[in-house]
């Protein structure tokens, strides 16, 4: 693959990332925000060219409208168009929970609404809905692979490094782990936690089960890096100086497994973004109001909304570059 | 046989391992089925004690374990509480479904991928279109979630009503045999697309690579020189000395298959055991739970089990170990 291309894709899913990190100021609107009177409106257009004929240099936004005798067909009022702007004041929201702000990237004056993705069933704008939803999506599976990777290191290091009936004792249960269908598995932890939760709870527990789910692959792979590396010529060495164990441990094996733990951190990543997406669209992770991809792709689940609605699928399609992003790392790291 | 008996007796610890885990993590709930008919006033607290005493909750884990493992022994594995029966029937038919399911696509993956990987890698010198084209494909469909692709087809079927979607048979079909069993055909293609779609990227990988292996072997071009057709070396001769790889793969494939089965049962309305098991995590009902977790377990115990065999049937030097 060409060069150019992979920085290209690279910078493309960065961007994504840095989006949906600073979500408050990138979208619009909130989250919960609801305009009941335009539910599944398709995503807006800009003109630079107003009713009239005349030719506007900042883009414009129409109002979205439908005649009462059609409730659902909508079409663009050209008579109430607004100007888009940039770095606007608008409503407060807070970044990181701590950074309270109004700035908002973009905004249309009052009563016009832009809804750049659409919008869902309670007309919540499909575009802010989608970047604080990556918030949960995107960070759930970058945290829980931070936490499956320190738990796979700390027991594959443990096994690999003490051997005898610790080792057999690990492995063992990574074994039991891998016995199970990996969705299946994350079900049936899922099912022995509480039902309905609210959101912050709900996303540290999907973090924790998912990490919990995936330890075991990356444990197998770390003991086996620790048992090639703990037999050699230099860690001999510095044991007969007299080093302790968690020195040789910390200075000697550690840094050998550091190239498997991020070649393993590019793979989890994406499989564990779609695990809580896959959670969250069967109903088992995070509940509305708040987003996540998963739970807005769970409407598609309605036959009537999958055929008539195409934007939102979006929410899922902006996984396909999000995995490829990953795979191209993980392909650069091998 | 000592291999055969001793990868026999490891499945069974593995499964009795998994129940024991399973058992584990859903005891440790906080909350169950008889919490939420507690909620319910037209039931009283004396009645929902009276079935929670019935049902052996008040018991310690390992009281509950023991019992449960007798009846599983005895065929019942456990009692459902919100169907009040023993749940193998209701987890039988399920995993029929299932089965039926995850092994048509098994089977007409592994159809698809044999000849693309075995032409792809014998033709990547003279013609490297078809290797070059094939390989694409598989990276593009590879950084396709399930989910989307699920999702995808199931777009297309209800938008084109080229194939029916949505369980298993049509309502009100119960024509003759010849019929049904067209009906039930017609009911497969949507879920087994998305499950051959989802597993043959890495499958042609994987078969690619052991093909490419052997191909460079000195022995490929010495059945070569003897002049025997192409084909016959491919089919005859390659493939055999590729098998071993593949065999394994075909075992460790199975989990990644069943997962994904999961998610295309639920979004499909296949009645596996996909829908079954997210049922009842809803209504909290811990033993019909347990009882999907273990059948998953062990088809995919039983895969693996099987894939072992297959790999002592296919390579000699595990045999000959075996015998040693």
């Amino acid at each position: 693959m060409k060069r150019w291309c992979k920085i290209v894709v690279l910078a493309g899913v960065g961007a994504i990332h840095l989006a949906v990190l600073f979500a408050g100021f990138v979208a619009p609107y909130d989250v919960a925000q609801q305009n009941r009177a335009v539910p599944y409106a398709p995503p807006g257009h800009i003109h630079f060219v107003d009713a009239r004929g005349k030719i506007h240099l900042r883009p414009l936004a129409c109002a979205v409208a439908s005649r009462p005798e059609a409730p659902d067909e909508y079409f663009e009022d050209r008579n109430e168009c607004r100007p888009v702007r940039f770095l606007i004041r608008g409503e407060q929201y807070e970044t990181f929970g701590i950074l309270k702000s109004n700035l908002h990237l973009f905004g249309v004056d009052a009563p016009v609404k832009f809804f750049l993705m659409g919008t869902d069933t309670y007309g919540r704008d499909v575009f802010s809905r989608f970047l604080y939803g990556g918030q949960v999506s995107l960070f759930a599976g970058i945290l829980a692979t931070a936490l499956t990777l320190a738990l796979a290191t700390i027991l594959g290091t443990m096994a690999g490094y003490c051997g005898k009936w610790i080792d057999s004792v690990i492995m063992r249960g990574a074994e039991l782990f891998l016995a199970l269908p990996w969705l299946y598995l994350l079900f049936a932890i899922r099912a022995f936690l509480p039902l309905s939760l609210n959101t912050k709870q709900a996303f540290l527990l999907l973090l924790t089960v998912i990490a919990v789910v995936g330890w075991a692959g990356p444990a197998r792979l770390i003991r086996a890096v620790v048992l090639s590396s703990r037999e050699r010529h230099y860690v001999l060495a510095a044991k007969l100086f007299g080093a302790s164990d968690l020195y040789l441990i910390r200075r000697h094996i550690l840094p050998d497994t550091y190239s498997i733990v991020l070649t393993q951190a590019t793979l989890l990543i994406p499989q564990f973004i779609l695990a809580e997406v896959m959670l969250s669209f069967l109903g088992l992770g995070i509940g509305e109001p708040a987003a996540s991809w998963g739970n807005m792709l769970s409407t598609l689940q309605q036959y009537s909304v999958l055929v008539s609605y195409w934007w939102v699928f979006l929410p899922g399609l902006v996984l396909v570059p999000i995995c490829f992003g990953y795979s191209l790392l993980a392909s650069d790291l091998t | 046989m000592r291999f055969l008996a001793r990868r026999l007796a490891y499945s069974v610890a593995l499964a009795i391992g998994v129940s024991f885990l399973s058992f584990l993590f859903l005891q440790l709930a906080p909350g169950n089925f008889f919490d939420e008919m507690r909620l319910n006033p037209q039931i009283s607290t004396q009645t929902v004690n009276q079935f929670y005493k019935q049902y052996g909750m008040d018991r310690p884990i390992f009281t509950r374990y023991l019992c449960w493992l007798r009846s599983a022994a005895k065929g019942d594995w456990g009692i459902s509480f919100a169907y009040n029966s023993p749940v193998a029937p209701l987890i039988l038919a399920r995993s029929r479904n299932t089965l039926l399911l995850t092994g048509t696509a098994t089977m007409l993956s592994w159809m698809v991928v044999l000849p693309i990987g075995v032409i792809s890698a014998a033709t990547r010198r003279r013609r490297p279109w078809f290797d070059h084209a094939a390989s694409l494909t598989t990276t593009i469909l590879l950084v396709i979630p399930d989910l989307l692709l699920a999702l995808g087809v199931l777009w297309l079927a209800v938008r084109t009503h080229w194939v029916p979607v949505g369980g298993m048979l049509s309502q009100g079909s119960e024509g003759t045999a010849w019929g049904q069993f067209k009906d039930l055909t017609v009911h497969l293609i949507a879920p087994v697309l998305v499950l051959v779609i989802g597993s043959c990227p890495i499958l042609f990988r994987h078969v690619r690579a052991a093909m490419l292996e052997v191909l460079d072997a000195p022995y490929i071009r010495a059945v070569q020189a003897h002049g025997i057709s192409t084909s016959r070396i491919l089919f005859r001769h390659a493939l055999p000395a590729a098998a071993a790889p593949l065999v394994s793969l075909f075992g460790l494939s199975l989990g990644s298959l069943l997962s994904v089965s999961l998610l295309v049962e639920v979004v499909m309305n296949w009645p596996g055991l996909g829908p079954l098991l997210l049922e009842s995590i809803l209504a909290r009902d811990v033993y019909v739970v347990i009882g999907a977790v273990m059948s998953a377990a062990i088809f995919l115990i039983g895969g693996l089990l099987v894939s072992d065999l297959l790999l002592f049937a296919v390579d000699p030097r595990i045999r000959t170990e075996g015998m040693a």
